[in-house]
C-alpha cells in the first residue's frame, strides 16, 4: 500500500496528527503496535488538561500546553468527549512551597496562562474541605477530561476522513525506497513522509529510519484508583507545590470525569519501556502522600492500581523536564520526529499536530506532498450515549427507541447493552475488554468487572470472536484457552 | 404488574425468594425485582452439591436449591420481574419508590416495605492491593466459577488460589475436575477459612496443598499471567522479605472476601457497618430506614444458603407486618449454626450427611463420635473407599451448559476420569431431576434450575 504520510503510533498525539492531516487531500496511514488507540502513555496518566504554568517559558511545552488548554474545551465539544473545567489547586505546605507557588504564578503569566493567583486555605476548603497545607495557588483553567474517549474520537474523526489504521502492527523495519516513496515499512507499506509519534519507542523508530542519537528514558508513574467518591469528596484536582528536579508533578489527587479519584503518580526511572508493574514501596508511598493532601481518604476505598510511563528525554542524572523535540530531520528526507512527548503532551496534542501540519506545509515541495485542503472535511464526531448521565425522561425515551438501553450490563457504572454493542461495533475494531472499557467505561467500578465481564465476553463472542480470541488488553492477554463446544 | 405493592424485594437469590414466600404467606402483595434473566442468583453457578442439608434435609446442588425455593412460591400472589435493574430507591416517608430499568421502559414501583436481598460481591485484586503487573488470568473465584460452569470456558491450566474461603476451595476442585493442575492454595491467615468438609473434599481428595500464613506478594506477566510470587506474612499480614518464592502459573484465583452489596441501600440512607459494608439492622432485621429490611449476605455474609433462607423468612414476614400494620414482629434467630471450619483433624472423618457434621474417629477398631447409623456407615466407607457425588455441566444440543450430578455417589478415584468422559456428551432432551445421560453405567441427573 502507498501513502503520502505514515504515522507511527496511535496515542493522542499520533491520532491528533492523523486528524489534522485528514483535513487535507492526503493518503494517511497510522501504524500502531497495540490493538487499539491510547494503549500506551495516552491511556495511563492523570487525565488532566493542564493550564501550562509549569513549563519553561518560551519552551514548546509551555506554548503548546497553553494553546492546547485554550482549544480543548471546544475540541471536546466538537468530538463529543466528556470535559469539565474544574480548576486546580497547588497546595503549599511551608513557606518555601509558597515562594515556589508565587514564582509559578509569575512563570504562568509569562507563559500566557490567565487567572492564576495565590489563595488562602479558606478558598481551597470552600471547594475541597479537609485538604491540608498553609496556602495554595489556584489555576482556574485546568480541566479534567476523558482521555480515552478523546483519543478514540480523534482517531474516529481521522478515519471518517479516509485515514487508514493498522493495529497490532509493530514496525520492525524501515527501508529506503526510491523518491518519492522514500519509506518502505516492513516491506509492505510505502510512504513519502514518516511521522514518528511512537512515544516510548520514538528513539528506536528514529534509529530504524537511520537517524540515531535520541534516547528515551522511561520514567514510571504509579497510581491508585479510589471508588466513586469524587463527587462528595474531591471535585477539584489538588497537587502539592512542585519540588525541584522530580521530573513529575508530585503525587496529586485528581477527580476523574467518571467520578473516581486517582492518587499519583510517582516518578521513577527504569530501563524497560513496557514494565507497567506496580510495586509495594511506591504504592505505600502513594497512600501516605495522598493522605497528607486529604486525610479523609481511606485505603478501603481503593479499587485498583495502575502505572504509566513517561517517555522522557531528560536523563536520570539530570531529572526535570526537557523540551519536546519536534522536527523534520535533515539526515533523512521526509522523516518528522516527535521525541520526548511526555506531560503535557496530552493537553498539547492538537497544537503539536498543527505544528507538524505546518512542518509538512513548509516542506511539501521537498517531500513531494501536495497539501491541498479537503473540501468539507468532517471535523466533528457525535458523542456516544452515556445512559447513566441522562435524566429519567431521556433514559425512558432511549429504551423505547432501543430496548437494549433497558439492559444494564455494568452495574457499577450503569452501562447498558446498547452502549456495549456500540463500543464493540466501532469503526476501529474491537477484540479486547480494554477496547470496550475505553469506549463505554464498563469494568471500571468497585466490582472491577465481577458482574459485567461475563456479559461483555458474551457480546464479543456474538460479534464473531471465539473464546480464545478475546483479550483482556493487548494481543497475548487471552482470557481463555478455549471453550467447551 | 400493579402500581403499588405492600412489599418489594430486591434480589431473587435464596434471600429474596424466601423473603417473598414469608411476606406473601401473611397476605402481603409482593413483587420481586431481579436483574438477571432468571431467579436463583449466585446459586445458579454453584453447581456443586451440599446445599439444603438444613432446609430440605438432603444434599442439593445450587441450581436444585434455587429451583426448590422458586417452586415454593407457586400458587402465591407474587409478581416476579426479571431482567429488572433497580437503579434507585426513593424514600417518600411512609411509601418508597423504586426506579427500575427494564427492556420495556423505566418503571416506578411504589411500595410500603422494601426487603434488601442484594447479596454480596467479591473483593478484587485492586482492593487487596497486590503489586505487580495486570495480565489476564487473574480471576475472582466467583467470576471464574461463572465462566467455567455457565459458559464452559477453559480459563486456565496451571492454577494458584489465594484465599481458603469456601469459594476458593470449591474452585480448586472444579478446576481440577476440568483438567487443570491446581498448584496450591495460599491463605494469609494462620488457619484455613473454609469448612472442614470442603478442605477434605476439595483439596485433600485431589492432593492439593494448602499453606497458611502466606500471600501472593506479586503478580508477574505482561500479557497472560506467567507466575506469582508467594511470601510468608508477619503478624500484621505483611509479606516478609526474603521468604518469596516464584510459582509459574497461568491463572490466579482470588477468594479473598465478600463485601455486602449495599450501594442502593446507602443511597436511601440505610446505615452500614463501616467495617464490613453490611446493612445494619435491629433484632427484627429492619434497617435504620423504617420500612426497609435487610437479610442474607447484604446484611452479613453467612456460611450457608440455608441460613440465608431462614433469616430472609423473618425479614420478609416483618416487612409484610410493617406494610399491613400487623403487630407481632419476630426477632431473627441467632444463626450460629454452622458446619465446622478450619483444618480437619488428623484421623478424624467429618460427616457431611447432615448439618451436624459429626467428627468421627476410629480407635482400637471402635468408632467414636458418630451421631447416627448412617454417619457410622459414611465414616466406614470414607476409610476404605470414599464416595462422592460428581457434579459438572455438560452441553445440550444448543451449546448451553446444563448442570448435572451423578444419581449416586461414585468412587472418589473415578471423579476426574468421569468428568473428562462427560466432556464428549451432548444432551438431547433433558428434564430437571431426570436421567440426562449415562457414562460407564453411572446415571447422571439433570440438576437444572427450571
Amino acid at each position: 500500500m502507498r501513502y503520502d504520510v505514515a504515522i507511527i503510533g496511535a496515542g493522542a498525539v499520533g491520532c491528533a496528527i492523523a486528524r489534522e492531516l485528514s483535513f487535507f487531500k492526503l493518503k494517511v496511514a497510522v501504524l500502531e503496535k497495540s490493538c487499539d488507540v491510547a494503549f500506551g502513555t495516552s491511556g495511563r496518566n492523570s487525565a488532566v488538561c493542564h493550564a501550562g504554568f509549569n513549563n519553561k517559558t518560551t519552551s514548546l511545552m509551555a506554548r503548546f500546553c497553553v494553546e492546547g488548554n485554550r482549544l480543548m474545551e471546544g475540541l471536546c465539544q466538537d468530538l463529543g468527549v466528556e470535559y469539565r473545567k474544574t480548576g486546580k489547586f497547588l497546595i503549599g505546605f511551608d513557606e518555601a512551597d509558597m515562594r515556589t507557588l508565587e514564582a509559578l504564578v509569575e512563570k504562568g503569566k509569562a507563559n500566557g496562562c490567565t487567572g492564576l493567583q495565590i489563595v488562602g486555605m479558606d478558598a481551597v476548603h470552600a471547594k475541597v474541605p479537609g485538604v491540608g497545607g498553609i496556602g495554595a495557588m489556584s489555576s482556574p483553567n485546568t480541566a479534567i477530561f476523558d482521555t480515552f474517549g478523546y483519543t478514540v474520537a480523534l482517531a474516529e474523526n481521522a478515519k471518517a476522513n479516509g485515514c487508514d489504521f493498522y493495529f497490532s502492527h509493530a514496525v520492525k523495519s524501515v527501508s529506503e525506497g526510491p523518491d518519492p516513496y522514500r519509506f518502505i515499512i516492513d516491506g509492505a507499506i510505502e510512504a513519502k513522509v514518516l511521522i514518528n509519534s511512537a512515544g516510548l519507542f520514538a528513539d528506536k523508530v528514529s534509529s530504524l529510519c537511520g537517524v540515531d542519537g535520541y534516547r528515551i528514558y522511561p520514567c514510571k508513574g504509579q497510581y491508585y484508583v479510589y471508588d466513586k467518591i469524587a463527587d462528595s469528596t474531591l471535585q477539584v484536582p489538588v497537587y502539592p507545590a512542585p519540588r525541584p528536579g522530580i521530573g513529575g508533578l508530585g503525587i496529586h489527587l485528581t477527580p476523574t470525569i467518571h467520578g473516581n479519584v486517582i492518587a499519583g503518580p510517582s516518578a521513577d526511572y527504569q530501563d524497560d519501556p513496557e514494565d507497567y508493574c506496580t510495586t509495594k514501596p511506591v504504592l505505600d508511598q502513594l497512600l501516605s502522600e495522598s493522605s497528607l493532601l486529604l486525610g479523609s481518604l481511606r485505603p478501603g476505598q481503593i479499587i485498583a492500581s495502575y502505572a504509566g510511563i513517561r517517555p522522557k528525554q531528560a536523563p536520570p542524572s539530570q531529572g526535570g523536564f526537557m523540551d519536546f523535540t519536534i522536527k523534520a530531520e535533515q539526515g533523512r528526507k521526509g522523516l518528522v520526529n516527535l521525541i520526548g512527548i511526555e506531560s503535557p503532551g496530552l493537553t498539547a496534542s492538537v497544537p503539536i499536530a498543527m505544528h507538524v501540519r505546518d512542518i509538512l506545509i513548509d516542506h511539501q515541495r521537498d517531500f513531494g506532498l501536495d497539501m491541498q485542503a479537503r473540501e468539507n472535511p468532517i471535523r466533528t464526531r457525535k458523542a456516544p450515549v452515556r445512559f447513566a448521565s441522562l435524566d429519567r425522561e431521556e433514559q425512558a425515551r432511549l429504551i423505547k427507541e432501543n430496548p437494549d438501553y433497558g439492559t444494564v450490563v455494568c452495574r457499577c457504572q450503569t452501562v447498558t447493552l446498547a452502549e456495549i454493542k456500540k463500543a464493540i461495533d466501532n469503526v476501529l475494531g474491537c477484540r479486547s475488554i480494554a477496547s470496550v472499557k475505553y469506549r463505554a467505561w464498563p469494568t471500571t467500578g468497585r466490582c472491577q468487572g465481577g458482574y459485567c465481564m461475563t456479559r461483555i465476553v458474551a457480546e464479543l463472542m456474538k460479534s464473531g470472536l471465539k473464546a480464545e480470541e478475546i483479550n483482556l488488553r493487548d494481543e497475548g492477554s487471552n482470557l481463555f484457552w478455549g471453550q467447551a463446544r | 404488574m400493579k402500581d403499588f405493592y405492600d412489599v418489594a424485594i430486591i434480589g431473587a437469590g435464596p434471600a429474596g425468594l424466601a423473603a417473598a414466600k414469608a411476606a406473601s404467606a401473611l397476605g402481603a402483595s409482593v413483587i420481586i425485582l431481579e436483574r438477571e434473566a432468571r431467579c436463583g442468583g449466585i446459586l445458579n453457578q454453584c453447581i456443586h452439591d451440599g446445599f439444603g442439608l438444613m432446609r430440605y434435609h438432603r444434599a442439593l446442588t445450587g441450581p436444585e436449591y434455587a429451583a426448590r425455593a422458586i417452586d415454593e412460591l407457586e400458587g402465591m400472589r407474587i409478581d416476579i420481574l426479571t431482567d429488572a435493574f433497580v437503579s434507585q430507591l426513593v424514600d417518600n416517608g411512609d411509601k418508597k419508590a423504586i426506579i427500575v430499568i427494564t427492556r420495556s421502559g423505566l418503571l416506578t414501583i411504589n411500595t410500603a416495605s422494601i426487603v434488601l436481598a442484594t447479596g454480596c460481591r467479591e473483593r478484587t485484586r485492586g482492593q487487596i492491593r497486590t503489586p505487580g503487573s495486570r495480565p489476564s488470568g487473574v480471576f475472582t473465584a466467583g467470576l471464574a466459577q461463572s465462566f467455567v460452569n455457565l459458559k464452559g470456558m477453559d480459563i486456565g491450566h496451571r492454577v494458584v488460589i489465594l484465599g481458603s474461603g469456601d469459594i476458593g476451595l470449591i474452585m480448586a476442585r472444579r478446576l481440577t475436575l476440568e483438567g487443570a493442575k491446581v498448584l496450591g492454595v495460599y491463605e494469609i491467615l494462620s488457619k484455613p477459612c473454609g469448612l472442614k468438609r470442603n478442605i477434605t473434599q476439595c483439596l485433600y481428595d485431589f492432593g492439593i496443598p494448602l499453606e497458611t500464613g502466606m500471600t501472593v506478594s506479586r503478580i508477574i506477566g505482561s500479557k497472560r499471567l506467567e507466575a506469582v510470587e508467594v511470601s510468608q506474612v508477619d503478624s500484621d499480614m505483611k509479606a516478609i522479605d526474603g521468604t518469596a518464592r516464584i510459582i509459574e502459573c497461568d491463572t490466579l484465583i482470588l477468594s479473598v472476601g465478600l463485601i455486602p452489596e449495599n450501594e442502593l441501600a446507602s443511597d436511601l440512607g440505610v446505615k452500614l457497618d463501616p467495617k464490613t459494608n453490611g446493612a445494619l439492622t435491629d433484632a427484627i432485621l429492619q434497617t435504620s430506614v423504617p420500612g426497609v429490611f435487610a437479610c442474607g449476605n447484604c446484611r452479613k455474609v453467612l456460611d450457608l444458603a440455608d441460613l440465608v433462607s431462614r433469616q430472609a423468612e423473618t425479614a420478609g414476614a416483618n416487612a409484610a407486618r410493617h406494610a399491613l400494620g400487623l403487630g407481632g414482629y419476630e426477632e431473627a434467630a441467632e444463626l450460629d449454626v454452622s458446619l465446622p471450619k478450619g483444618w480437619p483433624e488428623k484421623d478424624v472423618i467429618n460427616c457431611t450427611l447432615c448439618p451436624r457434621g459429626c467428627s468421627i474417629a476410629f480407635k482400637d477398631g471402635k468408632a467414636l463420635g458418630y451421631g447416627c447409623k448412617r454417619g457410622l456407615e459414611y465414616a466406614k466407607t470414607e476409610l476404605v473407599s470414599p464416595m462422592r457425588t460428581l457434579t459438572a455441566t455438560v452441553l445440550d444440543s444448543k451449546g448451553h451448559c446444563v448442570p448435572i450430578k451423578s444419581s449416586v455417589p461414585v468412587p472418589r478415584s473415578s471423579l476426574v476420569l468421569l468428568r473428562q468422559a462427560l466432556k464428549s456428551v451432548r444432551l438431547a432432551d433433558h428434564h430437571s431431576g431426570q436421567v440426562a445421560c449415562t457414562i460407564d453405567g453411572i446415571e447422571f441427573l439433570s440438576a437444572e434450575n427450571g
